[in-house]
């Protein structure tokens, strides 16, 4: 079963904390907005991940199980 | 600045081998007084064959049948991306819920025509596509929808579904049909910006999933089709899928329409079939009136193709790959060589960073940086390494946001800094040219920006 | 003294006068950390999702010393505060303005609370609307603090109050200058809010809880009044 970090670019708000919590697969660019590095995620980076969302004050940051199906913490769109 | 007319140009001539069955086709029978009536249509094409009527497994039966002939076709999507249609139609088909069908007409591509032209002088044909599509996914709904600045083209769909509403088409479980208007920013046809919109939100595109076919307008799988498809759809309906592909290329069969504008004699909307030579196609336009410096292929997130590459371009998307470039939706504008090619990019990367719907970051930023650079290098004040600074950006931008507006306007501008790179460079270091100081020549909407309630009609310059 | 002796503070009486007090500074020290969190404030070594964690946690904690304010209210035999007081206001026998105040915040508070654990489930917007009520809820509790606290007139408590309202005042003030002057109305309401408040404390609590026989007025039942107005301790009048 694979993992993917994701994020919805519009719920995003450029809190940067997805960044600090996993900075071994998201960096910011120069307007403070996530670059996610899309390749699956290792075994023991995948709670990292996890967390990561969670921390997300606006549940834009995706933690996608397979590939069309979202599981993990976040929340998608109406 | 040259007005792109809304009339439509004669049928032009045959475009493939003698022999070969002719165009016109969407375009056949166009008259001079406006919309083909209902008497004309079916005069001119035949009854549409009539469906649902044997219960619902025959209805089933025959609208598998239906997206099958579709699939046989090899009919690809007229909206810009080229999806394949019966694969969409599938999609939707299987989904759980009662579909809905939208006809796309919102066509905020500024140098394009054809849609609204199609539901101004062809309605009829839209319609037959749009219920042939219902029928095939199982929808019950079917709503047009139409730019808001083409009043013509609205009013004359909706009073063609006035006629066909009030019970003169096929019995049966036909589905309900209603136009709407919607804005005509560049975003507003997006797929999921059409849904937000109808559903009660702004023009503005949606994150997906869900994707639209699986849960879209109120909450229902939504069939999404460009009115031009729908129109196919209502010939192969017809005639059938050989009929089709006895024009066009093999991986893109049948015919297609296109807005041919810029420097030629007889700017407006042609009917090609896919793989016809670029020099035909103007050859119909009644041939350039100057000198072209270029020509750009498939709207303002297509691609440029500089004049010394356009001998032998053929219009189908096979042919135009290796140029980089794709038919997207028919766009085809010429740019004389008088122009300032990066004045004139300039002034659409900056139209484009103004018509994003400005929910996402990288997009916002992205594209303000870009145009702001661009106008730095036309006007002579770039930094160093400027170039270098839009290659970063264009990178930065790309599947960032949560439509490909951005990815579009970023391809537009590396094809730009590619087919016209000597000019670029001549403005990096000296500055504007001669070709600066003309009146701008590429089409852009005149009206204010990002407001979705603005009514403004559209003027052209 | 036998008076006192007689009637001893119990050990619930100290715990929710303390856990109220300490209830009432992490409530100040949440908001606090909530304008730092939403001005994205940052050093290298206070990450975001630090500040963000310690919000979300100091706020938590904020409620576990409600909860326990009022749970040892209720257990305390010598005031008739019922559990029910806690979540209705006015109801009450004992000070019921002053109290009721107090289940005004908790209500609020409660609502923050629990549609921020539950966030996931509501609209970003619903969400954002309701933790708003945090701001309302701060100056309530402030109010039922001074109108229901017994020490009111204690100088540790003076100085806590102060504290408090220096750390809410400060994350106002921070929070309506920055992005000024957008939605100039709202923050200038904001401004005139916290100035308001601020003035109203100083000319109220001098003639109210800071001035004579505060028990008698504020609604205490006269049973538990004393009845010998003996001293005139600065350490208030009776309980």
């Amino acid at each position: 079963m694979s993992h993917r970090v994701r994020v919805n670019p519009i719920a995003c708000e450029a809190h940067g904390m997805c960044a600090e919590l996993l900075p071994e697969r998201i960096t910011l660019d120069e307007w403070g907005y996530p670059v996610i590095d899309q390749q699956e995620l290792h075994g023991w980076e995948v709670d990292h991940a996890i967390r990561a969302a969670r921390a997300c004050p606006t549940f834009a940051l995706l933690v996608q199980r397979e590939r069309a199906t979202r599981a993990g913490r976040g929340r998608g769109p109406d | 600045m040259s007005e792109l007319p809304s009339t439509l140009a004669e049928a032009p001539p045959a475009m493939g081998p003698a022999d070969a069955p002719a165009l016109p086709r969407l375009l056949a029978g166009i008259t001079a007084h406006g919309a083909m009536t209902l008497e004309e249509h079916f005069a001119l094409h035949g009854p549409l064959p009539i469906v649902r009527g044997g219960g619902r497994k025959r209805g089933r039966e025959h609208a598998a049948m239906l997206i099958s002939e579709i699939e046989r076709s090899g009919l690809l999507g007229r909206g810009g991306a080229a999806f394949p249609a019966a694969k969409k139609m599938r999609a939707v088909a299987s989904s759980r819920g009662r579909a809905i069908v939208l006809a796309n007409a919102a066509e905020g591509e500024p140098a394009s025509l054809k849609d609204r032209t199609l539901l101004e002088t062809l309605p009829h044909l839209v319609l037959d596509g749009g219920v042939v599509a219902a029928e095939a996914v199982g929808a019950d709904e079917l709503i047009v929808c139409a730019c808001e600045s083409a009043q013509a083209a609205a009013e004359s769909m909706a009073s063609v579904i006035e006629e066909r509403g009030s019970g003169s088409s096929s019995s049966g479980h036909s589905p309900r049909l209603r136009m709407t208007s919607v804005p005509g920013n560049y975003v507003a046809g997006q797929e999921s910006a059409l849904i937000n919109y109808l559903g009660g939100g702004p023009a503005k595109p949606m994150f997906t999933p869900p994707m639209p076919f699986e849960q879209g307008l109120r909450r229902r799988p939504t069939l999404i089709s460009n009115v031009e498809t729908l129109a196919h759809i209502a010939l192969i309906a017809r005639h059938g899928a050989p009929w089709f592909r006895q024009l066009g290329a093999p991986t893109q069969p049948g015919s297609a329409l296109v807005t041919l504008s810029g420097p030629v004699a007889h700017q407006g909307v042609y009917e090609i079939e896919h793989g016809a030579s670029l020099a035909s196609l103007i050859d119909a336009g009644g041939g350039t009136t100057t000198r072209v410096r270029g020509a750009l292929l498939g709207g303002y997130a297509g691609s440029w193709i500089g004049a010394e590459r356009l001998h032998g371009v053929a219009l189908s998307n096979e042919h135009l790959a290796p140029h980089g470039a794709s038919l997207g939706a028919g766009v085809v504008l010429l740019l004389s060589e008088q122009a300032c090619p990066v004045a004139e990019t300039a002034r659409v990367a900056r139209w484009l960073s103004d018509q994003s719907s400005r929910q996402c970051g990288p997009c916002l930023h992205g594209l303000d940086a870009l145009a702001g650079t661009l106008a730095e290098i036309a006007a002579g004040t770039a930094q160093p390494r400027a170039a270098q600074r839009i290659d970063r950006l264009a990178s930065l931008v790309a599947r960032r946001g949560a439509c490909s507006h951005p990815d579009g306007s970023a391809n537009l501008i590396l094809s730009a800094m590619e087919a016209f790179g000597a000019e670029f460079d001549d403005h990096a270091q000296h500055g504007p040219c001669e070709g600066c100081a003309r009146p701008p020549e590429l089409p852009l909407p005149v009206r204010p920006i990002a407001e979705d309630s603005s009514r403004k009609p559209l003027v052209r310059q | 003294m036998t008076l006192l002796a007689a009637s001893g503070p119990s050990l619930y009486w100290y715990l929710t006068r303390s856990t109220g007090a300490m209830a009432m500074l992490l409530l100040s020290l949440a908001i606090a950390l909530g304008v730092l969190d939403v001005q994205r404030w940052s050093t290298p070594r206070w990450p975001r999702f630090l500040v963000d964690s310690l919000h979300r946690n100091v706020s938590l904690l904020a409620l576990v010393f409600l909860v326990l304010h009022i749970l040892t209210s209720v257990l305390d035999s010598f005031a008739p505060i019922s559990l029910r007081d806690a979540f209705i206001p006015f109801v009450g026998s004992y000070r019921p303005f002053w109290l009721g105040l107090g289940a005004v915040a908790f209500d609020l508070i409660l609502a923050v609370i629990i549609t921020s654990l539950l966030r996931a489930r509501m609209g970003y917007a619903t969400w954002r609307a309701i933790h708003w009520l945090t701001y309302a809820s701060w100056p309530i509790a402030l109010l039922h603090g001074f109108g229901t606290g017994s020490d009111v007139k204690a100088t540790w408590l003076l100085a806590l109050s102060i504290l408090c309202l220096a750390i809410v005042a400060a994350a106002v003030l921070a929070r309506v200058l920055a992005g000024w002057p957008e939605n100039i109305g709202r923050r200038a309401a904001a401004l005139g809010g916290t100035g308001a408040f601020s003035l109203f404390l100083l000319l109220w609590l001098p003639q109210g809880p800071l001035g004579s026989e505060w028990a008698r007025r504020s609604g205490t039942p006269s049973s538990l009044l004393p009845h010998a107005q003996v001293s005139n301790s600065s350490s208030g009048s009776g309980r």
